[in-house]
């Protein structure tokens, strides 16, 4: 216990912590959370990025917290209490994003809301913060934010580009190849694409990992 | 009647909550293995579903919409608590869940020795957050609307889940590359039917 506290703050064991979520356990692709808001808010960039960022404030905060007050809760209403620290963090989000991305706000529509049952949060709170110190949640809830929000913005500026031949609502696919014939592919901003663009991440990722393979 | 009976077949097909909006997807991937509890899940979520949306929509337009204090008395008229919705739909949402999980416990221990973690962990769908959020979103004219919606984003969401595990199921024989087994593969089948699904998207109701 002494020594963990001499420990300095970016220590090698505390920087795995922010960087394992990016690659080797990545909350989306080997996880496997909180894949409904990473899906639905992608047809866009914007929008996509302004979620990455609302999550990682709100993983990182909510671990901080509950990791704070994690030897004063009783285990049988702790998913309440974790719900309860989550939904105020959302509702201090969402009122920000109101007030300073109006626009944004109104095209993630419910989806600020649902950051409160992204299974990302819980599943952090629940495997990390209610047995860690302070500092280290801290660092997983950044970690874990980036991770997700890493693929939000593949996945983001895929649909996009190749959807709507924009990107951050600039266009970025000349106006002369629309003229030769090029024509977006507007599959790619309708839902299905994007369950089928996550499982072809996955398919990449695990193929450069073959630890991650199953079976 | 007819409104009610629209809102009930398109939450079902048209704006199916798996293959329209995603939600759930985290348990809809994770217990999709087997057709038996993916049909006790199925089950589960469309009766919490079935209860919270409600639930929720009184407390909407009683407590939570501009002005629903009106009935109290007329000098609430323009308090706006809607601000609070998250917290209030995830603790009816937490509180309900709760009950149901006790109820299970009791009258069916198989069905809750199968569902293990995941009976408390629909207190996180996604779906049923997301229900009760579209109500609020779509502003229902009565209750009646809002429980169809409800009922049938529900059985649209158990639909999907039984239909994914049936799947999953055969595939098991399957010779998938190595990588895209499990969750990969999930994920592009259910795309491929959220495709198949598209073809409700012409009806008009």
């Amino acid at each position: 216990m002494s020594n963990k506290e001499k420990e300095p703050l970016f220590s090698a064991k505390n920087m795995k912590l922010l960087t394992g979520p990016l690659n080797q356990n990545n909350p989306i692709t080997v996880q496997i959370l909180g894949i409904c808001s990473a899906l639905a808010v992608t047809a866009k960039l914007k929008p996509a990025f302004v979620m990455a960022l609302s999550v990682t404030v709100v993983c990182a905060f909510s671990n901080l917290i509950i990791s704070l007050i994690r030897n004063t809760i009783p285990s049988r209403i702790r998913i309440i209490v974790q719900l309860v620290v989550v939904a105020a963090l959302v509702i201090l989000v969402d009122q920000i994003l109101k007030a300073y991305v109006y626009d944004v706000s109104k095209q993630l529509s419910v989806f600020v809301g649902l950051i409160i049952t992204n299974c990302i949060l819980m599943g952090r709170l629940e495997a990390f913060a209610l047995g860690n110190k302070p500092w280290q949640s801290f660092l997983d809830g950044i970690g874990n934010g980036m991770g997700y929000g890493l693929i939000l913005i593949i996945l983001g500026f895929v649909r996009e580009l190749l959807g709507a031949g924009t990107l951050w609502g600039y266009r970025i696919i000349p106006e002369s190849f629309y003229e030769a014939g090029y024509v977006n592919n507007g599959l790619m901003l309708l839902p299905p694409m994007a369950l089928i663009l996550v499982g072809i991440i996955i398919w990449i990722h695990r193929s450069k990992n073959k630890s991650l393979c199953e079976k | 009647m007819e409104n009610i009976l629209s809102i009930f077949v398109r939450s079902i097909f048209i704006d199916n909550m798996v293959f329209a909006f995603f939600f759930g997807m985290c348990s809809y991937i994770a217990v999709s293995k087997t057709v038996k509890t993916a049909m006790g899940l199925g089950i589960a979520v469309t009766f919490v579903m079935a209860i919270t949306v409600p639930v929720n929509y009184l407390l909407n337009e009683y407590v939570l919409k501009p002005g629903a204090l009106k009935w109290l008395n007329a000098a609430y008229a323009d308090i706006d608590l809607s601000f609070l919705s998250f917290i209030v739909f995830i603790a009816v949402i937490a509180s309900i869940v709760q009950l149901v999980e006790m109820v299970v416990e009791k009258f069916s221990p198989a069905l809750y020795n199968q569902l293990g973690i995941f009976l408390p962990l629909i207190a996180v769908n996604c779906a049923i957050m997301g229900g009760s959020l579209f109500m609020q979103e779509r502003d229902y004219v009565n209750v009646g609307e809002a429980t169809a919606f409800a009922l049938g984003s529900g059985i649209g969401w158990w639909l999907a889940i039984v239909l994914m595990a049936a799947i999953r199921e055969k595939i098991t024989y399957s010779n998938v590359p190595v990588p895209l087994r499990g969750a990969g593969i999930t994920f592009i089948l259910t795309g491929l039917m959220g495709i198949a699904f598209m073809i409700f998207m012409g009806i008009q109701l």
